[in-house]
């Protein structure tokens, strides 16, 4: 569908739940890709105490020099966050697609426990079908 | 000359213009994290008290400098999460969006950090905030009287500023 570099997401606490890396530099140890995400978790709820009016409800993109960030909450609070080149289109319909596989495969799942790290292989082979296409494209450069 | 806004301490009265006016505030910050320049446009909210506001939005660009830094895809020699960067080193964000706001930021390599917030639907505004810095450097940098990193009282300064903002659609 596009072609993002890594997906994160994580849990109402702010604790890191899944995190897949697609791109070739820059890749993160577990360490790393647990503070960015909490980290993250922060600067979300802070951004929203900054707003000038009412009805906030968090940042959806951060433009970078090299990368873009893409976010989604859902209501629960649950956060799907995307690194991707800049400029790349219809990420909201990915994220919110890579919601409807996380519904579909990993709450649906009796064996899941709720808040915990995602080991749902069959929510990783869907995941990896939906990003599949544009990823050569993305290695091919 | 008729003056369009306030200094910094009282926030500029909202005056209705033809072309409308998309800013909300505006910040500048200098690279020790004292804030030379508040002006407010249009903010119907305010959460916490001026300090706090300031500190606050500080604390949040120098955190997603740092986060910025440390997830750039591309660069593969990168620091440790939370260690400063210095102005220009690593990769650098330039503007956020929420559903309510859009935040503008520009850095300089003397350390002096211009933040816009307008309307979510603004395009992109590096230009822009490429000619405010123009500005701050034609009427605070070379005022002999200025004293660097001291808030700024100018108010040729803030007419001129008031009047291009106005102007961005």
């Amino acid at each position: 569908m596009a072609a993002i570099y890594s997906l994160y997401i994580i849990n109402k606490s702010g604790g890191l739940i899944f995190y897949k890396d697609c791109g070739t530099k820059g890749r993160m140890d577990t360490n790393d890709s647990m503070r960015v995400a909490s980290l993250w978790h922060s600067m979300h709820a802070i951004s929203q105490q900054l707003s000038p009016v009412y009805g906030c409800s968090g940042i959806d993109l951060l433009q970078a020099d090299t990368f873009d960030l893409r976010c989604f909450q859902s209501l629960p609070g649950t956060k799907f966050f995307v690194v991707c080149e800049p400029g790349t289109p219809h990420m909201e319909s990915l994220l919110r697609y890579i919601y409807e596989l996380y519904t579909d495969f990993v709450l649906k799942n009796p064996f899941y426990e709720i808040e915990m790290p995602i080991r749902c292989e069959l929510f990783d082979i869907n995941l990896s079908q939906a990003v599949q296409s544009d990823r050569v494209a993305l290695l091919g450069r | 000359m008729q003056f369009f806004g306030g200094s910094e301490i009282s926030p500029s009265p909202q005056v209705p213009t033809a072309s409308g006016n998309n800013a909300h505030m505006m910040y500048v910050f200098n690279r020790n994290g004292v804030c030379l320049l508040y002006k407010e446009w249009n903010r119907p909210l305010h959460t916490l008290n001026p300090q706090q506001d300031h500190k606050l939005m500080f604390g949040l660009l120098f955190s997603l400098k740092s986060l910025t830094a440390k997830m750039d895809p591309v660069n593969a020699d990168k620091g440790n999460l939370g260690v400063p960067q210095l102005p220009g080193q690593g990769c650098s964000f330039h503007s956020f969006r929420t559903n309510t706001y859009k935040l503008s930021f520009m850095e300089t390599p003397s350390g002096i950090k211009i933040i816009l917030v307008t309307h979510p639907k603004t395009g992109d505004l590096r230009e822009s905030m490429k000619y405010i810095y123009g500005l701050y450097v034609e009427y605070v940098v070379k005022n002999p009287i200025y004293n660097p990193g001291s808030p700024i009282k100018s108010e040729l300064f803030n007419t001129a500023l008031d009047q291009y903002v106005r102007s961005i659609s």
